[in-house]
Order: C-alpha cells, then sequence, then structure tokens
C-alpha cells in the first residue's frame, strides 16, 4: 500500500498498522522522505531519522507480540522545548548551544512508552516567547497554508513548527506547550488541532520552563480523535512536577461522539471586541448555530475581567520568565562567551545567547519584581489573575464549556508584526484568560476566509475536564467538516 | 551596679550598650536535600553528590523533601515556637556561579515557624530569654573553590540544594558573652532535637550576627551584619570588635555605614564587605513550581508529643528533683550525652554526689584524655560502682580521688581497684586505736600541748592519724576516738 502520512489520521493509521496494511517502519520512512522534502518550510530544527526508524523497528515488534500500546508505530514531533535524552535540545535559543540532555521529559517519555516514534525536534519561538516562530534563532517555521500572491505566512507561535509539521502532513501529531496560546494560535493559523490540557494534567518535568504557573504541554493533531488519543498518552501524574495532579486519565475517545444535545455553551460577551475582523466574528456565529442545531443550548454570558487579562499575563509571564532564565549563565552548560571577569562573562554571554524577544521579556520581568514596583504590578496582576479565574469559576456554573475565536487573525505574512510587540501581544487575546484560569482549552480549524487561510475556533472547559471539551470539539468538528487542505508547495 | 549597667562599655563620651540580633543557619540532618533526592552528607567529591535539580537543569523541578519540613516543625516546637500550617516558598533571585538557578528557595512573608523563645544558661547560673521571631526552610548554596587554578574559579555544588533552617532572633542580646551563649544553647536544643548536628567546623551551623551600639536608653544605632562566622569564639570575638569600631567611629565624628561585613578570624578584625547600595534586590516572589506547604494540625501535634525532655525541662527536674544547684544542672545539660550519662549515673544514687563527680572527675580525666564519652573507659556503671563504695563507707571520698585516677588508668572496676590495692577504709575500732596509740606516744609533747588548752592541735592528729593508716582509716570514727583518746 503507497503511503502518503498526509492523508492519514493517527486513528486511521492505528487502523492500517492493526490490519497489516503497512507497517511502522513503512509508514515512518515515508513521513521522513516528506519531512525531508518540506525543508522548506523549516520547521524541524533537529532531524532524527535513524532513531526514528529504530523506534518504528521496536514498535514493529511489540505489535507482532501482541504488546501495542496507544499510539504503537505513530510518527510524531517534538517541540524543541521538550528535552529528549541524547538528542540536542534547545529552545530554538543560541544560550543552548550543544545542550544534549541526559534525561528525557516526563510527557515524551510518556509517548515513546505508548510506542510513538520520534521523528525530530521542532522549530519554536526562542524559549516559546512569541506568536509567530519568528524569534527563534534558527529562523523562522513557514506556515504550509501560503498567502493569495504565494507570500509566505507565519505559522504562529511559540509552537510554530509543529503546526507546521502537522500541517504539512509529515507528523502524524506533534508535542506543543501552551503559556498563553502558544498551542491554540499556531493550531488555528495552520488549520489544525491542538489542545491545551488543564493545568497539571500533563507533567512539565523536563520541558524546558517558560512562565511555571501558565505552561502546559499538549498534543497538536490533524482532528479532535487524535488529539484525544495522544492526550491520553502524554497526560497523568508525575511526583517529579509539584503541580502535576495525581487524578485517573480517562479515555477521552470514550464518549466523544456522544454530541451535545442538553449541553449548555456560554458565549461571553467580552470576546466580542471592537473593530473585530468580520470573518473572524461570522465564523463565531456559525460556530454558535452548529452547536444550536446539534442541539445544544447556547446563552450569553459574562466574563468580565477579559479585557484585563492580556495586560496582567504580561506581568505575570515575564517575571516568572525572568527568574526561570537565570540559569542560563554561561557556568554549567549551553553556551559561554568569556569575559574580563565573572560580570562580564555574564553580560556577554546573556547578551549573545538570547535574543530581542526574550531579553525584552527578561527586562520587563525583572522591572516588575523590583522592590518598589512589585505590589504595582506583580501583587496587582496576581489579584487580576483570581478575578479572572472567578470569572471563568461562576460562568461554569452556568455551562458545560465556551466558546470563542482562537486568533483575532488569519496567518499574517512573515515579517509584518516582528517590529511591533503589542501588535504581536494581541494575537493571544482569547487564548491568555484560559492560561491565567488554568483552564483546558481547544482549537479547532472551522473555515477559511476569503483569502482561503483558516480559521479556528476555541472551546473552553471546566478543571480537568477535557473529556467533555474534547466531545463539544468533535461536534463543532462534524459540522465544520474542515477538508481543506495547504497545496504542498514546499515539495514542488 | 544595675544588670543593665553590668553590659555597658566605656567610651570616650561615657557608656554604650550593645545590640545583637544573630541569624543562625543551620544545616538539617537530613540524608537528601531540600528538593532533590541527591544525597546531603559531609566530605564527598566535589560534584559527587549533585542532581539534575541541583545543577539546575533545563527542564528540572523541586519537589519538597517531608523530611525536612518535619525537622523544621520539630524545631519550631523546641523553641517554643508559632507552627505556621500555611507557609510559601520564595525564591530569592540573584547571580552567582555556586547558585546554579539564579535563585534560592527560601520562605520570605509567611515562613513554616513563627515566634518562639531561647532561654540562655549564663555562666553565674542567671538565665536570660531571647525572642526567635522566625524559622524558615531554603536551599544552601554550592562553593566556590578559589585555590585549584590561578586564573579559574572551580565550583563544587555538593552543598547546592541542602536543606538549611534560618533561625532568626529578635534584638535582645547584649554583650558577646550572651551571644555566645544563644548559639550555644540553640546548638543543644539543636542537638536534643536531633535536627542539625551543631557542626560549626563543618558548617552545619553558621551565623550572622547583626550588631549595633546605643547610648544607654537611647534610639538603636544603625546596625552592620557580620556574614556567615563559624564558632561560638569567633562569634563573641567579632561582637567585641565590632562594637568597639562602631564606637570608635561614632565618637570620632563619623556614622555608622549600614553594611555587610566579613570576620577575619586570623587578624580578629570585621571588614567591609557591601554597602547597603550594593545591595541585592532579590526580586522575591512565590516559587511557581511549588505549592504551598499546607500542613495537618494532627500531624504537628504528633510531632509534639514525640519530642524528646528538651534541656530547659531536664535543667527544671535536675534542680527540683535531685537538689542540684542550678549552675550544674546548666552544665550537665548542656549536651544531650552528659545529661544521659548523668542520668545512668544517679540512678538510685544521691543526685548531688553523683553531679559533683560527674562535673569535676569524670569530665576533668575525659577532657585529658582528649576522648569521646563514648570511648572514654569509664562507663555511668564504674562511676557509679565507685560512689556506691564512699556511700557505704568502704572507701572515703578522698580515697576515692585515687581509686578513680586507678580506675582511668587500668578500665577496672571500683571493687576490683580497692581490693587489689588493699584500700578498703578501716572501720574497725581497734585498729584505729592502735594507729592513734602509735600517733599519741610518737608526739608526746603535742599531747600536753593539746591537754594544756591548745585544740586546734586537734587537725594536726587527725592528719597524722590518717597518714599513719594510709588513708584508709574512716575519718568519722578517727574523729570519736582521737577526741575520747586525747581527753585522757
Amino acid at each position: 500500500m503507497a503511503i502518503n502520512p498526509a492523508d492519514l489520521t493517527i486513528a486511521a493509521a492505528l487502523a492500517h498498522l492493526e490490519k497489516g496494511d503497512f507497517t511502522a517502519q513503512e509508514l515512518t520512512q515515508a513521513s521522513i522522505a516528506a519531512m525531508q522534502a518540506a525543508k522548506p518550510l523549516n520547521a524541524m530544527i533537529t532531524e532524527t531519522p535513524e532513531k526514528a526508524l529504530a523506534m518504528a523497528q521496536a514498535a514493529d515488534e511489540r505489535r507482532r507480540a501482541g504488546k501495542a500500546g496507544l499510539l504503537e508505530g505513530i510518527p510524531i514531533a517534538v517541540k524543541d522545548l521538550f528535552c529528549t535524552q541524547d538528542v540536542l535540545t534547545t529552545a530554538a535559543s543560541h544560550i543552548l548551544d550543544g545542550f544534549v540532555p541526559a534525561y528525557e521529559s516526563t510527557a515524551t517519555a510518556n509517548l515513546w512508552r505508548e510506542g510513538a516514534v520520534m521523528l525530530g525536534k521542532l522549530n519554536l519561538d526562542e524559549f516559546a516567547m512569541g506568536s509567530s516562530n519568528e524569534t527563534s534563532y534558527y529562523g523562522p517555521a513557514v506556515n504550509p497554508w501560503r498567502g493569495p500572491q504565494g507570500e509566505k505566512l507565519v505559522p504562529g507561535g511559540s509552537s510554530g513548527g509543529s503546526a507546521a509539521a502537522v500541517a504539512a502532513g509529515y507528523a502524524l501529531g506533534a508535542t506543543g506547550t501552551d503559556t498563553g496560546g502558544s498551542i491554540r494560535q499556531p493550531a488555528a493559523l495552520c488549520g489544525i488541532t491542538g489542545i491545551k490540557p488543564t493545568y497539571g494534567r500533563v507533567s512539565r518535568w523536563g520541558i524546558v520552563a517558560f512562565a511555571s504557573s501558565l505552561d502546559q504541554a499538549g498534543p497538536m493533531t490533524r482532528d479532535v480523535r487524535d488529539a484525544a488519543l495522544m492526550l491520553r498518552a502524554m497526560a497523568g501524574f508525575d511526583a517529579k512536577d509539584s503541580t502535576c495532579v495525581d487524578m485517573p486519565v480517562p479515555d477521552y475517545t470514550a464518549k466523544l461522539e456522544d454530541g451535545v444535545k442538553g449541553l449548555r455553551i456560554g458565549i461571553p460577551r467580552e470576546y466580542r471586541m471592537d473593530g473585530m475582523n468580520a470573518e473572524i466574528e461570522a465564523l463565531w456565529n456559525q460556530g454558535k448555530q452548529w452547536l444550536v442545531d446539534a442541539g445544544a443550548e447556547v446563552v450569553d454570558i459574562s466574563l468580565p475581567h477579559t479585557h484585563h487579562a492580556l495586560a496582567a499575563y504580561y506581568i505575570v509571564a515575564p517575571a516568572e520568565a525572568s527568574s526561570n532564565l537565570a540559569r542560563y549563565d554561561g557556568v554549567r552548560y549551553g553556551l559561554r562567551v568569556p569575559g574580563k571577569d565573572l560580570i562580564e562573562m555574564y553580560e556577554n554571554t546573556r547578551g549573545a545567547g538570547f535574543g530581542r524577544e526574550v531579553q525584552r521579556r527578561i527586562m520587563i520581568g525583572t522591572y516588575v519584581l523590583s522592590a518598589g514596583y512589585y505590589d504595582a504590578y506583580y501583587t496587582k496582576a496576581q489579584k487580576v489573575r483570581t478575578l479572572i479565574a472567578k470569572d471563568f469559576e461562576q460562568a461554569f456554573q452556568r455551562v458545560d464549556a465556551i466558546l470563542t475565536p482562537t486568533s483575532p487573525n488569519a496567518a499574517f505574512p512573515l515579517g509584518s508584526k516582528s517590529d511591533d510587540p503589542i501588535a504581536m501581544y494581541l494575537n493571544d487575546v482569547f487564548t491568555v484568560p484560559i492560561n491565567m484560569a488554568g483552564l483546558p482549552g481547544i482549537s479547532l480549524p472551522a473555515g477559511l476566509n476569503a483569502e482561503g487561510l483558516p480559521l479556528g475556533l476555541q472551546l473552553i472547559g471546566r478543571p480537568f475536564d477535557e473529556a467533555t471539551l474534547l466531545r463539544v470539539a468533535r461536534s463543532v468538528e462534524k459540522a465544520a467538516d474542515f477538508k481543506a487542505r495547504p497545496d504542498a508547495w514546499w515539495s514542488k | 551596679m544595675s544588670a543593665d549597667e553590668k553590659n555597658y562599655i566605656q567610651g570616650a563620651t561615657g557608656a554604650w550598650e550593645i545590640v545583637i540580633g544573630m541569624e543562625v543557619h543551620a544545616q538539617i540532618s537530613s540524608k537528601a536535600k531540600l528538593f532533590s533526592g541527591a544525597s546531603a552528607t559531609f566530605g564527598a567529591e566535589p560534584n559527587a553528590q549533585v542532581s539534575l535539580v541541583d545543577a539546575a537543569m533545563p527542564g528540572m523541578l523541586p519537589v519538597i523533601n517531608a523530611y525536612c519540613v518535619e525537622q523544621a516543625v520539630r524545631t519550631g516546637l523546641g523553641l517554643k515556637a508559632q507552627i505556621n500550617l500555611f507557609s510559601v516558598f520564595d525564591r530569592k533571585n540573584y547571580f552567582f556561579p555556586d547558585l546554579p538557578q539564579g535563585y534560592q528557595i527560601s520562605q520570605y512573608k509567611q515562613p513554616v515557624v513563627g515566634e518562639g523563645k531561647l532561654i540562655l544558661d549564663m555562666p553565674d547560673g542567671s538565665s536570660r530569654e531571647v525572642g526567635i521571631t522566625r524559622l524558615h526552610l531554603e536551599q544552601d548554596a554550592g562553593k566556590s573553590l578559589h585555590d585549584q587554578s590561578p586564573n579559574q574559579s572551580y565550583i563544587d555544588l555538593n552543598r547546592s540544594g541542602v536543606a538549611l533552617m534560618e533561625i532568626v532572633s529578635e534584638p535582645d542580646m547584649r554583650n558577646s558573652e550572651e551571644a555566645g551563649a544563644y548559639l550555644k544553647k540553640l546548638r543543644t536544643i539543636l542537638r536534643y532535637l536531633g535536627t542539625c548536628d551543631g557542626n560549626m567546623e563543618e558548617g552545619s551551623m553558621r551565623a550572622d550576627v547583626n550588631v549595633s551600639v546605643r547610648k544607654p536608653g537611647g534610639p538603636l544605632g544603625t546596625r552592620c551584619e557580620i556574614k556567615n562566622v563559624n564558632s561560638v569564639r569567633f562569634v563573641m570575638q567579632a561582637i567585641e570588635y565590632e562594637a568597639r569600631r562602631q564606637i570608635d567611629v561614632i565618637e570620632g565624628g563619623g556614622q555608622v555605614a549600614q553594611e555587610t561585613r566579613l570576620f577575619d578570624s586570623g587578624k580578629g578584625v570585621t571588614r567591609a564587605m557591601r554597602s547597603k547600595e550594593d545591595a541585592h534586590d532579590y526580586r522575591y516572589f512565590p516559587d511557581p513550581d511549588l505549592l504551598p506547604l499546607e500542613l495537618d494540625a494532627g500531624w504537628v501535634e504528633n510531632i509534639k508529643t514525640s519530642l524528646p525532655e528538651l534541656p530547659d525541662e531536664k535543667k527544671a527536674r535536675f534542680i527540683d528533683k535531685l537538689g542540684l544547684s542550678p549552675y550544674d544542672a546548666a552544665v550537665l545539660v548542656a549536651e544531650k550525652e552528659s545529661a544521659d550519662f548523668y542520668e545512668a549515673v544517679a540512678k538510685g544514687r544521691d543526685g548531688k554526689l553523683c553531679a559533683n563527680w560527674v562535673i569535676t572527675e569524670y569530665f576533668g580525666a575525659l577532657n585529658k584524655s582528649g576522648k569521646s564519652m563514648a570511648d572514654f573507659v569509664i562507663t555511668p556503671e564504674k562511676l557509679g560502682g565507685l560512689i556506691d563504695l564512699i556511700a557505704d563507707n568502704t572507701i572515703s571520698n578522698r580515697l576515692a580521688k585515687d581509686v578513680f585516677a586507678l580506675m582511668v588508668e587500668t578500665g577496672k572496676d571500683a571493687a576490683t581497684v580497692v581490693d587489689e590495692k588493699g584500700m578498703r577504709q578501716v572501720t574497725d575500732t581497734g585498729a584505729i586505736e592502735a594507729v592513734i596509740d602509735q600517733v599519741m606516744a610518737a608526739n608526746a609533747d603535742k599531747v600536753a600541748e593539746y591537754r594544756s588548752g591548745k585544740d586546734k592541735l586537734f587537725g594536726f592528729f587527725v592528719g597524722q592519724t590518717m597518714k599513719a593508716s594510709g588513708g584508709k582509716a574512716n575519718p568519722a570514727a578517727v574523729n570519736d576516738l582521737l577526741k575520747k583518746k586525747l581527753a585522757g
């Protein structure tokens, strides 16, 4: 059987593997070929084809032995923020030059335990700070979708490489991390599905930290079912992460097709912003109608502190980042640029090792934590955060899920916003509040704009109720029937 | 002179009072570090006890060591302090090569232990109370090694992440002696509790000493913090020097600058390390990798009921039940091992007599031997055996000292020594009378003088009789018989 990985979902591939239509090695070979043909997308920082084939061989053996895991033989790629044993891990930063971990992140270890196969490490914004993948030291990943005149577009960020690899068709799934929208926004901009689980659902151990109280890893896939499959494999309690929650991981596919009849879906009025993109608004209304048609009750709700979320986020996240990134000091690993004394070595190393956006956030974070400013910024932002969480808590007393757009715009041309940090930060306006509240959120492709670019809808769920969230998402997915794919211009 | 006045030191412009507060870093006796599973024992090869977390590798996360929390709570209870059931770990941010994370995990606004108190036992037998402000948990840093290479510094991360308790006192001490007594008492309590071994040479206990001076009754002066002083003696020396320095500065028309200083133990002086202007802005904020520490009241209560008898309670019992003086009691409880030894000796015996023997003869011989109590030849059973021989009049107290010396020398027990050397006390009145007759015959002139009224000569006859008996005559019998015979 001829294999085109771009035609396969994880679920479909698993069925073929189980039937013996092809082996994991054949599938992996096809994925590697497609990956190598997709170099113009610059979605990979490190390719690991030999490792992939060895893992695929082991997967085939386990399947033959009747010991197949949940993702046995499925080629996926890993955001280069996850530490992978014996494989270069960069966080897309110059400062981690040559860093090869001696350990494997819990989330990826869980995936390998379930039989997934690693194609390589994916491009991202440096230290996951960015919404376009343009802050990567390794150059921007490129969106598989192109503009009407063939313009190169950003894939979104920070998990831009992840979204591009899945949208381009060679990775059947990818890991992402989401601190303020870094899974959902690139998923929306590349026409794929991405879920940020509840904070504490997936272990953060071994993932390079950006903002510890907001970071959460999750899967990025072609569809909702695949997201459910991959999340189940990734998630679970880990005693090595004190913020990871000890709760059983359900089979998220079990009730996926149960529909939304009897569920109440909230539409938050504060997300309808002045000057909102008309196409985005229309899609949101369409999503609402789909849910009504599927039997859900759709109600208007209020999340009154929404408009403070982005400002508070840009205090909390940089504050934590300024501290988390202090360990990159040139002393123990990664880049060291010598100086005449210790202070100069620090300055040279961190000056050369961190890009402009990372430096900007370290400076903002250092400032808001400084004596005399702490209460005005950090303490106040934490209060806002509490209020945002309360907004959601109250809303979830009335509704089972909340529907919003994922991003205020479709994919934009490379370079068009990279000089305007505020414009870039606004990309996360719909996704940031969910991180601030620690809730699960999913983005799924729901339509194309006039330029033929994908647009996403976001659903927000109750804490640790990813099962219901995925079930609602599946209902919207069925109604949207999104089949569009980028033309594979990069391999022509 | 009032108690306060005794503390004043004289400057050119009159009396000055010293105000001292202390921050003691005590390493928790724990096999593993505060937030990682790496070993926390002393003396390993550099960087042999470093986990991925201690080295701050990317993506590593701290996980609290519950045993260390328990030790902090035990210590808090031992200091009669409030235990905070809700406390928070914060990050204290600063760059230094031996601080791999770029921040120290500590507790800032909400420490695990709140206010408590500590009673000082002063050498004159008096007591004084010093307030404890707080106790919090924090990580130790690593160590920079500057002597391994001419142009590079090396880092040893074995200590990185080791659990410390920072114990902060109120500025309640007024002289170096009190500061010394504070450190000693704190160390005693920690050792009783088993929460810290108190070995200052190995760095398990270090003190930051805050010193200021003021005119008696005046407002507090500007303080200087003397960092990382690692012995009781150095703490006392540093305070003496620093107080005098500050007085000289003020009396010379200057102002004391608030600064951090180091004590140079070789020269006995303190030296400026960094000024207030250079002070770090530590940018404390709650560590988002750790949940707040929430303790169960029942769990704390269980620890409380499992506490051993602490030195203050033991001292009170020794005074009340065993009749010891406050001074003797304080000496005996200063080390748990001494107190245990004493109690083993005193069991079923006279408390006061046993205390005298333990403090004077036993400690004297122990110090001379240079051995530890566990390795020393005199066990509580052996000392008790000797004291029994005194109590049943087999030997006199004076003779017992000779027996004790032989016991130390030979390792034999008291009864064996007495038998072998024929040192058994003579209580046979006939034998004593015979000795007295000899003494009187040999000193007929003195007998005549005595009988003519020179009573003072009685002591001479006692001495001569004891001497002639080889010290074995029962002194009471000698007295009685001499009186009768001299009376004629």
